[in-house]
């Protein structure tokens, strides 16, 4: 028997100050990244109460520029960045293939006519990247790519993000330093934008790597507390966003993953990949929230039985913030929130209730 | 490094045990498993009066990250278990060694030879 050949895992330019934060690092995506610090609940209540960063140096940015560029993306993507009107203006937008299961999903900023930034994940950068050259390649559009690995990307979240943030990096103190809510702007050789994973106000700043370690020195002595990729994961289900290859990949449409609303039909000359199998698709199934009302907590990937039939948690956990387990699951067409279901847990059915997502948004519980 | 007292004896998976003056066991996971676990946010605990085998997988431990069996370290009777860890499953963080999480009376003829002491345990971790 042979062993498998594992490549090392990638270290990002932070990799010394998680370790002397203290952090337990794991592999994620081939990269070795911190997943807490600690106490990855004292860190997501962190960002829900005050400021925490996170490393994300592990995403890929892409430049994308070119007279072509607006037209390629608005065959790429199942949003429409026509929307993007105003320069900055940010986008999420799933990646579809031809069947209409989910490439990646990601964010893109338009920075200007012809110029675009995008931010993909990690374990699907190298994928996305050679699905983007081919398209290029294949239409013969007028577009230039380029995977910016030569930035850092530290996010800076919570209700404190931006005073904190503010005190730590010098940029952000100008008339044009903080970026309206969902958009980026440019700051000298940063790159800023006012998005984020974890519902919170905050930002993401892309630096290059040279200069990381001193901004993420200059984060904690503004007393912004790291955070590990543990507390990403708590808060992002709180707030009811999708990780990729959990609550979607390429077997599963956006349809029944909750992301209708970024599936943009209404331009019906725009031909995006996946359109068709997407305008084919009847009976989407329902995408909800579930809070366990029994004890124990919800994973990824356990059966649910509902009045309607079976469906699957996608993603499940402890809610630091509820101080309850919930999930997310993909439920028979038809679903409501409001019902009451049973989630098989190691043999046990468990109850639980159906909710809108999301659990949690700007601190407040929404359930 | 984690705290691993001498006066206890392990299994190479992370339990405790405390060989009680009557014999009894009292039984918990390792300052080690805490660790590795992260956050604990919920126990299921054996009920007085369950038979349990040598290695049977009698108890669960959650944290936020994943769930985790906890093993019968030898054949007994469960005699007890901690309605205060349940109550509050963070203890096992604050404490491991403090938050004991069942008591166990051997079967007649139990092997308690194979468990590890402090120097095996943390040989097997290293």
């Amino acid at each position: 028997m042979s062993t498998p050949q594992t490549a090392p895992a990638k270290r990002t330019a932070l990799y010394s100050a998680h370790l002397a934060a203290g952090a337990r690092m794991v592999d994620f995506a081939g990269w070795e990244m911190p997943v807490n610090y600690g106490s990855q609940i004292e860190e997501h209540h962190a960002v829900r109460r005050d400021a925490g960063m996170f490393d994300v140096s592990h995403m890929l940015g892409l430049d994308l520029s070119g007279a072509g560029t607006t037209d390629f993306l608005r065959g790429l993507l199942a949003n429409d960045v026509a929307r993007l009107k105003t320069p900055g203006k940010a986008l999420y937008s799933c990646m579809l293939n031809e069947t209409g299961g989910v490439i990646d999903d990601l964010i893109v900023y338009r920075m200007s006519e012809a110029e675009y930034r995008i931010v993909v994940n990690a374990g699907t950068a190298d994928k996305d990247v050679a699905w983007m050259r081919q398209r290029i390649a294949a239409s013969g559009a007028n577009v230039t790519l380029e995977a910016r690995r030569d930035l850092a990307m530290i996010a800076v979240q919570g209700p404190n993000a931006l005073a904190r943030a503010a005190q730590a990096i010098p940029e952000l103190n100008t008339a044009s330093g903080i970026p309206a809510p969902f958009s980026a702007v440019r700051l000298g050789d940063l790159f800023v934008g006012r998005t984020g994973y974890t519902g919170e106000d905050g930002i993401e700043v892309a630096v290059p790597a040279a200069r990381a370690a001193a901004m993420w020195e200059a984060l904690l002595a503004a007393g912004v507390r790291p955070c590990g990729l543990g507390a990403r994961d708590t808060l992002r289900l709180e707030a009811g966003m999708n990780l990729y290859g959990q609550d979607m990949d390429e077997q599963v449409c956006p349809l029944d993953a909750g992301l209708a609303w970024t599936v943009d039909l209404r331009d019906e000359g725009r031909d995006f990949v996946g359109r068709t199998m997407l305008e084919t698709h009847t009976e989407a199934k329902a995408f909800l929230g579930l809070i366990l009302e029994d004890k124990g907590v919800l994973r990824a990937h356990m059966k649910v039985a509902s009045a309607r039939g079976e469906g699957e948690t996608t993603s499940g956990s402890f809610s630091p913030s509820l101080e309850k387990s919930i999930a997310f699951a993909r439920l028979p067409a038809g679903t409501e929130p409001g019902e009451s279901v049973q989630v098989e847990v190691r043999g046990k059915a468990l109850a639980a209730r159906t909710v809108k997502l999301p659990f949690v948004r700007n601190g407040k519980a929404l359930v | 490094m984690s705290n691993m007292p001498a006066d206890l004896k392990y299994t190479p998976s992370h339990e405790w045990i405390r060989v009680e003056a009557d014999g009894t066991l009292t039984i918990g996971v390792t300052d080690h498993a805490q660790e590795a676990l992260g956050d604990v946010v919920f126990l299921e605990l054996p009920e007085a009066g369950r038979v349990v085998a040598a290695g049977e997988a009698c108890a669960v431990i959650e944290s936020v990250k994943a769930a985790s069996d906890i093993y019968a370290p030898v054949a007994g009777e469960i005699i007890d278990c901690n309605q205060a860890a349940i109550d509050a499953p963070e203890s096992v963080n604050a404490d491991a060694y403090a938050a004991w999480l069942f008591k166990l009376r051997p079967a007649a003829g139990a092997d308690l030879g194979g468990l590890l002491d402090a120097a095996g345990y943390a040989a097997a971790i290293a």
